[in-house]
This record gives structure tokens, sequence and C-alpha cells, in this order.
């Protein structure tokens, strides 16, 4: 069976010739129609078809985006803040970059519907410091939109008004966090903070509600208002509504973005067909599914998982299909779409010696497991390729990363653990060997630098 | 006492152990009443919560309720209401008591995760307790013994950070002992409002340090290093001068004004290493300005009195106090008395009976400066209530002396006995004192001394015990860290005999005594006696003093406007 097709709805635009990223040439494409429909609407009938389609959050955890809205506290007599995730920090992934160069103008209608949807009066994008250009284009952007009434103090001549902020990172991992997030952009540390009892819906930016949403997430709304709530829940599968982005990077003959509806295409078409299979004379050894942070899968293994109606079935890692509950249910996650792929080239050891100095780099510093604990696990895998691996090192970096998952203040400690704990556990045997197989490396002459 | 919950009391089960607690306790403080240690780091009850050292990490459970019914979820197994357990420990600072809150902290969960986060603590921590000063009062140390797995696992090399920066004039910081708990910046941006302190660098290179040119410097900054869990913030003065195991504790007062901190008293062998804060949640909290650390440097000063004089001879005490008692009775009705609001209550006591039996009426020295809003008032004086309460004064202190030197130029005031002042530093000039004859009670030297005819040197306030009544009218006490210099003098034996030797009556010299008689005199001491007046001192009624005028300011918990809010 072939695989199926892609369905661009975020990407629709995306390197098509001759499509720009000026105002002119979205309008042109039926840009903004979505929200003059919008400021037409209730703002509860706008929460409510988001609500009803499903839609999850696409930064990395999946939370409904819906439910993260209606948890926002409408009653403290606070302003409303949207905060724009455009941080997208997570190696491998590589989405909201192209959103931004080549279609700034979806996101930015994205925010202004569900700023309008949320009583929203200032919303802020923060951008990842090492995207500059990105911030130039949404800045020439906003100014467009803003001289078309589409950003601005009165939107359409509705007398509804919001305003829009560039906000650019230094350049730091953990600013993804929405607390360290909205830390940096009150100009602090990004000290991710501690919950309860600051959850951004009720004490966000500047101790006010706040409602942090990822790029493709709020692209996703316009589409949402376009189709209609339960429209869009028919895209991809129950609970894993539209599309997603998936962004394959590594070992394959066809890298790049490709979007699809969620769950319809599993791991193994998108790796062998879509992408072009592995690289000559090569086999597929492992992917991480999403996002540097996921736990890794080992080609050859297989999962069993439950149905609903209480039988169980068993799938290969190629037969695992790209969505949020099976990567799940399979002990990983469906993350921020970033698939990364290793073929038999890759020393599992070294490839965990490169996220472990990643994660070590990133780790903010505020709590200990992970401040400590990242450092510890990068200073055993550096070791471990610098010649001085030990046979024992493996069952110590595991029982380092358990020691720091679920202990922290945030997510970075799943982050960094999930891959020590998952590289280890279904990789035991390479680093039980890697110090034999250093050697052998060694004496044969192929010591390669890492 | 409490049988039934009152409304703001939540009943909570820590281990097992049920007990009632005001609604947002948190779990830390909690676990202290049943007596359960729940070890943290970061935590101080002074200071935000931060919840980074994950140290506190406890196991949380609701009781169960059906979400459609909201009918209690019973165990069959037990026939109590089922407890729904939060996977995920929680950390206990951050969070608060509520109705039926269950807590465990002794399951093999809490027990990893505290050896966990030990581990960690200590892989780029020195393990170099030995030549480290805060070996002994180390949370460190203390913790890795009881919650540690008591070996190392690693054997990669240590992060390297600065050693011995100077923060500011008092503090010296370790940067590769800090364990990043936040307690100093804290502190600095809360209390101290000296927000200079912060992290750099990023993971387990951040390093503590302070604001580029900026110093900390300000009058608080020694409380860094008292709140410090670690070797990381010391103070110059003590580092390295004595092991804190060898010093013993008194309880005493920071004498620098009317505040009253409560202090620690550090001694060894009749010698002072260092003075920190005592807790008192009325008075002081847990802090202590720098100011007042130093004071002990009092004790061996150069200018230390320890002779007796007589006319400038070296004399016995019998010598003296004859002397003293001949001069003041051959110029009897022109005699006056300058007492202090240094002077402890006793003291201030003793001295209106000598007063009275000359028949003449005492005035005080005032010191004013600035209060800084903190714990340091206007009124320099640390007792000028006291004063008031035993009656030594009916008005309060004027700035400087200037009717007692019309006094002595009309020729009304022959002789003075000065109490612990320098009636030079107060207005005097030189000829005025050169046309009186004085008798002088003091520790240290100065013009008053030199010119006096009687000098009897008397006790520091860290060499006796006595009470001081601060700005809330709370007496509190305060005891003898080390013995007096040799020749010095203790003031209450010395004054009772005064007060005979001027034909006064007979009173006792013996401090727990002399509280009989206190006790037996004025109205607003009689509940009391030195030994059972408790640590946290005991406000008495200021309502008759209230006309003031005091110039005292709002300070941490006093604020004179909103009188008499002050509570124990």
């Amino acid at each position: 069976m072939p695989a199926p097709q892609q369905r661009r709805i975020i990407f629709r635009h995306i390197d098509e010739p001759g499509y720009t990223n000026d105002l002119a040439c979205y309008v042109r494409h039926g840009g903004y129609e979505m929200l003059k429909k919008a400021v037409a609407m209730a703002p509860a009938a706008l929460i409510e078809e988001v609500k009803k389609s499903g839609l999850r959050g696409r930064g990395g955890a999946g939370f409904p985006c819906g439910v993260k809205w209606s948890l926002v506290d409408r009653k403290s007599g606070k302003p409303i803040y949207l905060v724009v995730n455009a941080d997208e920090s997570e190696p491998g992934t590589f989405k909201d970059r192209y959103i931004i160069h080549q279609d700034p103008h979806q996101l930015i209608e994205g925010i202004m519907i569900s700023s309008f949807a949320n009583n929203v009066k200032q919303a802020y994008i923060y951008i990842r410091g090492e995207m500059p250009h990105g911030a130039r284009i949404l800045e020439k952007a906003i100014a467009e939109a803003r001289a078309a009434n589409l950003v601005g103090p009165n939107i359409l001549g509705t007398g509804y008004g919001c305003e829009i902020y560039v906000h650019r990172g230094a350049g730091a991992y953990i600013c993804g966090e929405e607390t360290g997030l909205i830390e940096s952009l009150e100009g602090k540390r990004p000290y991710p903070r501690i919950k309860p009892p600051y959850f951004p819906a009720v004490l966000g930016l500047y101790q006010c509600p706040t409602i942090v949403n990822n790029v493709e997430t709020l692209c996703h709304v316009k589409h949402i208002v376009e189709m209609g709530g339960d429209a869009y829940a028919k895209i991809g599968t129950p609970n894993n509504t539209g599309t997603r982005i998936l962004c394959v990077s590594g070992h394959v003959q066809k890298p790049g973005y490709y979007e699809y509806e969620v769950g319809t295409i599993t791991l193994g078409e998108l790796l062998n067909e879509v992408c072009g299979g592995p690289l000559p004379g090569r086999k597929f050894k492992a992917v991480i599914p999403g996002g540097s942070s996921a736990k890794i899968l080992r080609f050859g293994e297989t999962f069993t998982l439950k149905n609903k109606d209480g039988s169980s079935r068993t799938l290969t890692v190629e037969d695992i299909p790209m969505d949020f509950d099976t990567l799940a249910a399979c002990g990983t996650m469906g993350g921020s779409g970033g698939v990364i792929v290793m073929d038999d080239s890759v020393n599992m050891v070294e490839a965990l010696a490169n996220i472990n100095a990643f994660y070590a780099h990133e780790s903010c510093g505020q709590c200990t497991p992970c401040r400590e604990g990242s450092l510890w696990m990068k200073k055993i895998t550096t070791r471990m390729v610098h010649d001085h691996a030990r046979t024992e090192d493996g069952a110590l970096l595991k029982s380092v990363a358990d020691q720091i998952a679920g202990r922290t203040i945030c997510a970075f400690g799943e982050a960094c653990s999930w891959p020590t704990q998952s590289f280890v556990a279904k990789f035991g045997d390479e680093f039980r060997a890697y110090p034999e197989t250093k050697k052998a490396a060694k004496s044969a002459g192929t010591l390669e630098l890492v | 006492m409490i049988a039934t919950p009152k409304p703001d009391l939540v009943t909570v089960n820590v281990d097992g152990k049920e007990i009632a607690v005001p609604k947002g306790t948190n779990v830390i403080e909690a676990a202290r009443l049943v007596g359960v240690d729940v070890p943290y780091y970061c935590y101080h009850p002074k200071l935000s919560i931060s919840g980074n050292c994950r140290m506190c990490l406890i196991e949380m459970g609701m009781p169960a309720v059906d979400p459609a019914t909201k009918a209690p979820i019973m165990d069959p197994a037990t026939g109590k209401q089922k407890i729904n357990w939060i996977p995920r420990p929680q950390i206990g600072c951050a969070t608060n008591a509520s109705p039926g809150l269950h807590i465990r902290t002794n399951t093999p969960q809490i027990k990893d995760c505290r050896e966990g986060v030990m581990e960690f603590l200590l892989v780029n921590h020195p393990l170099d307790c030995p030549i480290c000063d805060q070996a002994g009062e180390c949370k460190l140390q203390e913790q890795s013994t009881g919650y540690g797995r008591g070996y190392s696992r690693f054997i990669e090399h240590k992060n390297v950070k600065p050693k011995r920066t100077q923060l500011g004039p008092r503090v010296t910081l370790d940067d590769e002992r800090c364990i990043l708990c936040s307690r100093c910046i804290r502190f600095c941006k809360e209390v101290a409002k000296d927000d200079v302190l912060g992290f750099v660098d990023r993971g387990s290179y951040s390093t503590l340090t302070c604001y580029p040119g900026k110093a900390l410097a300000n009058n608080y900054s020694l409380n860094t290093v008292d709140i410090c869990p670690v070797g990381a913030l010391t103070s110059t003065d003590f580092r390295f001068k004595m092991r804190v195991w060898f010093l013993k504790q008194t309880n005493s007062i920071d004498t620098e004004s009317s505040v009253g901190a409560n202090t620690v008293v550090w001694s060894r062998e009749g010698v002072i290493y260092r003075i920190t804060p005592r807790q008192n949640d009325g008075v002081n909290d847990t802090w202590m300005p720098d100011s007042g650390r130093d004071l002990y440097k009092i004790v061996r000063a150069n200018d230390r009195l320890a002779v007796i004089k007589v006319n400038g001879a070296d004399a016995s005490l019998d010598e003296a106090v004859n002397a003293a008692g001949r001069l003041l009775q051959s110029a009897a009705g022109a005699v006056a008395v300058i007492g202090s609001g240094r002077s402890s209550v006793e003291e201030q006591f003793l001295t209106r009976k000598l007063a009275d039996a000359l028949g003449t009426s005492t005035q005080l020295v005032s010191r004013v400066g600035q209060g800084d809003g903190l714990l340091i008032s206007a009124d320099r004086n640390p007792n000028v209530r006291g004063a008031l309460v035993t009656g030594l004064i009916k008005d309060l202190p004027t700035a400087k002396l200037t009717s007692l030197g019309a006094a002595i130029d009309a020729g009304k005031v022959k002789a003075v006995v000065v109490v612990g002042e320098d009636l030079a530093a107060a207005g005097l000039s030189a000829t005025q004192m050169a046309k009186v004859a004085i008798v002088y009670l003091g520790t240290h030297g100065n013009a008053t001394s030199t010119a006096a005819r009687v000098v009897i040197p008397t006790l520091t306030v860290f060499e006796k015990n006595g009470t001081f009544v601060n700005q809330q009218f709370r007496i509190q006490k305060f005891l003898k860290a080390v013995p007096g210099v040799a020749g010095a003098q203790d003031d209450l034996p010395v004054l009772a005999r005064l007060v005979a030797a001027v034909g006064g009556p007979i009173l006792p010299g013996e401090l727990h005594t002399l509280w009989r008689t206190l006790a037996a005199e004025i109205a607003a001491l009689a509940p009391i006696s030195f030994a059972t007046l408790p640590e946290a001192g005991l406000l008495l009624d200021g309502a008759p003093y209230a006309a003031g005028p005091f110039v005292e300011t709002d300070s941490l918990h006093f604020n004179p406007a909103a009188k008499p809010a002050v509570t124990t």
C-alpha cells in the first residue's frame, strides 16, 4: 500500500514558487478572511469551536488547546496575555521557523483570532535568539498588518484592539518551557516557576492570566475557524485531530518537513517511502520520534498495546502511527514532531554523548537534580568516548537519570533523563561493550573524532 | 488544649499522625509539629518559597471523592476514606495544608529522592569538611549523614569555580561550596531591599556573584552568612578563627538601638568570637544588623577601664566607695546624677535609688540616629523605656545636658555621679567638668573618666546579666557570656554600695535578689522574676508612657503609628 499523501494545511504555501511573505501576497491567497469571520463571532463561540476541534498543542506536550484556553482565569479582572512560543529549541525540530520565514501572516492571523477569542489586548511573540532573521520578518509583517488595521487599537473597525510585540530570546533551550519563557519575557533569568502556585493560566506573565501557545498550534486556529471545529476534528484520527508537521532529520535519503493528518502515516511509511529509506548500504538502527528529549525507539523492537475492546495488538517500530497517543503507549512521545533517524553507522554511546552535552549545556541550573545530574551524565558519556569507558557506566547513567526524572521543577528533568534512560534500556549491550569497541577501533586505526 | 479544631485550622496527616495546623501551613512546618523531620536547604521560614533544592520531596495524597456525587470513597480494607496518592513526589515547602491532606515521608521513594538529591549536591561540592569553616554547622554535612548514601559513585572531575571572592566588606564567598539554594539572593531582595546578588552562567556552572560594580555592603549582609546552609558565604571577620563546636552560646541582646534584636554570643574560654541573631518572631525574626555583630570588640578594647582610681591613684573598691560617699554627702543638695539609656533595668533601678538617697533627680543622655526601617531604630539607646519603667526618669532625654551645664555654671551643682556616659560628648565643656567633683562608673575611658575624682570600671553587656526594655516595651534579658576583664567591677553591687554609702537603704547587689525588690516596688514588673522571664521577652504595658514623645519610626514588627498593634 503506498504511503498516504501529504495534507498541507499549515504548510500550504511553503516553498510555493512566487509565494512571498508580504501582506499583499497573503491577502491574495485569501489571507485575513478568517480574522474577519472571527471578529463577527462571539468569543465564547470561538473557544467552543477550538474545543470541538480537539486541537492538541504542537509544542511538545500535546495538551488540548481548547482546555488550556478554558483554564484561564477570567474573573480576576487582570489583563489576559497571549504568549506565542516561537522558541523552537528542541533539537530536531524546524517547523515554526518555516512558518515564520515564509508565511508570517498566517501566524499573525492565528494570533489575532486567538487573542480576540480570549479577550487578549497584548500578545507577545517570544522568538528564539538564534532566529534574528525570523524576528525581522515578523516585525515587518506586524507593521504591515498594523497599517492595514489587522493589528492595533481598532481591528477591522470593530473597536477591538490587540497589539503584538516581538521579543527575542538570548539563546536558551529552557526559554521554550512556558514559565521559563515568561520569566525571560519579564526580563529575568528564565528559571521555570514552581507549579503550584504559578500556573500560567492564573499567575503567568506579570502575575496575570496568560496563554502560552506554540506557533504551529496558533496557525491551526485559523483553519479551525475556516472549516469549523467539527469538520477539523474529522481530520486525522480520534483524539489526534488535524495535521501535524513532521521534521525528519538524520540518516534518510530525503530529510525535510512533511505535513500529514495526525496518525494516518506510520513511522515506517514516513521513513521508507516518504523519506526514501536509509542511505545506500545502510540499515535503520534507531529513531527518536519527537525531538531529542523523546525516548528513542530501536528498530526490531515490538510493542504490545491494548485495544479499546480489551484485545491486544503487536506493533513493530515501522507500524507505529505518528500520533500522540500511540507514541505515548509505545513509551515515547510525539513531542515537537522532530524525527531523528540513526542508521547502523551510529554508535549509541557517542550519540548519547552528543545529546547529553546539549542538555548539560542547557540546564538552567535552578533545581538540584537536573543541574547536577545533566552535567554528571555528560561527564560520564564524554569520559566514555574519550577512552575511559567502564562496563558499569551504562548502569550508572541509568541510575543518575532515574534520580532526575519526576523530581524537578519543570519538564527539563524528563527531557534530559529520557534519552539516557531509553538509550541505556534499549542499547545496554552497546554500552557494556563500549570499552572493547573503543579499544578495537583504536587498534584498527579507525578511531573517529567525536 | 485544642480539643476541636478552630475554624482556621485544618487537619493533616503526616506519616499516619494527625495534626491540626493553621490552613496554609506548609508541609515542612506541619511535619515539624509532629516531630517528623523533612530535610531542606533552600526553604527558609522568613523568605519566599523557591523550591529549587528538591530535598523536601514528599508523597502527597488527598481523600478520594466520587467526582459525580462528591461523596467520600471508602477503602473497604481499612474502613476509612480512600487516599488518592499522587505518584510524583511533591516539594514540602510549596505544599500547603488543606483539609485532609495526607503526607508520607518514610517511603522507599522518598528515601531514594533524598539520597539522589544528596548525591547530586555533593558531586560538585568540595569534600574537604576538615578544612571548611562551616564544618559543625553545615546542613550539607548533617543531612548527608542523615539522608545520604554514605559513598560516592562520582569519578569525574569536579567543577572549578572562584574561591575566596570578597562579595563585600564583611562577606567572603567560596563558589565551589555554593549549592545554589538562592537564600542569600532572596534575603537581599526581600529583607535587606538591596538586590545585588544573583547567579550568572547556566546549569552546574551557575555561579553566585554580585552585580558588576556593586558590593554586598548593606548593614545586613552578614545575615546571608547565617542563612547560607553550607560554607559558601562566610564572615570575613570570623572565618577560620575558631571551630564552632568549641564555642559556648549565650543569649544576649543587640544594644545598638531600642529595637533590641535578640542575639547569641559565641565564646570560648572567656573570649568572644562572634555574635549571631537569635530568632524572635516578635522582634527581629532571624536577622540582625552587621554593626551589632562587631560590638563584642568593646570587651577587649584598648581604652577599656580596669583599674579603680581615687583622685588619680589606684584604689580598692572599698576606698573608692567610701571616697565617693564622702564626696557626694559633702556636696549634699548640689549633686546631679547622670544615668544611662544603655544601663540595664536593674542598674537603672539602683541609679534611681542613688538619686533618691541624694535627693536629686536623674537625667539621661539621648542618642538619636537615623532609623533604617528594619532593625536599627532612631533611638540608639537600648533601654530608655527601662528608665521610664523603673522611674529613673519621667521625661525623655534631650539631646544635650545643657541644663546641667547651666547649673554647674551657676554653682548649683558641685558633684556629679555619671553612670556610663561621657559628659564631654553630652555637651559639657572641660571648664564645666573641672568645676565639679565627678564620680564615674563606666567601661571605657573618656574625657569624663579622665576628669573624675572617683573612677570605678564596670562591666560590658557581655560580662553581666540583666534586662532591657525595647521600643515595644518588651522586657528582654541578656546573659553573661564571658567573665569580666580583671579589675572591672559588677555594676549592681557597686551601685548598691554607693546607695548605702550616701545614707540610702541597704539594697541587694545580687541580680535575682534585687528582682524581688524590683517586683515589689514597681507594679509593671510585679509578675516577673529574672529567672522565669521567657527567652522571647514579655510585653509590658506601654500605655502610661504613650505620650512619649519617642523618636522611633517604623521598623520590623514595630509600627509606632499603629499602637498598640504589637503582640507577643
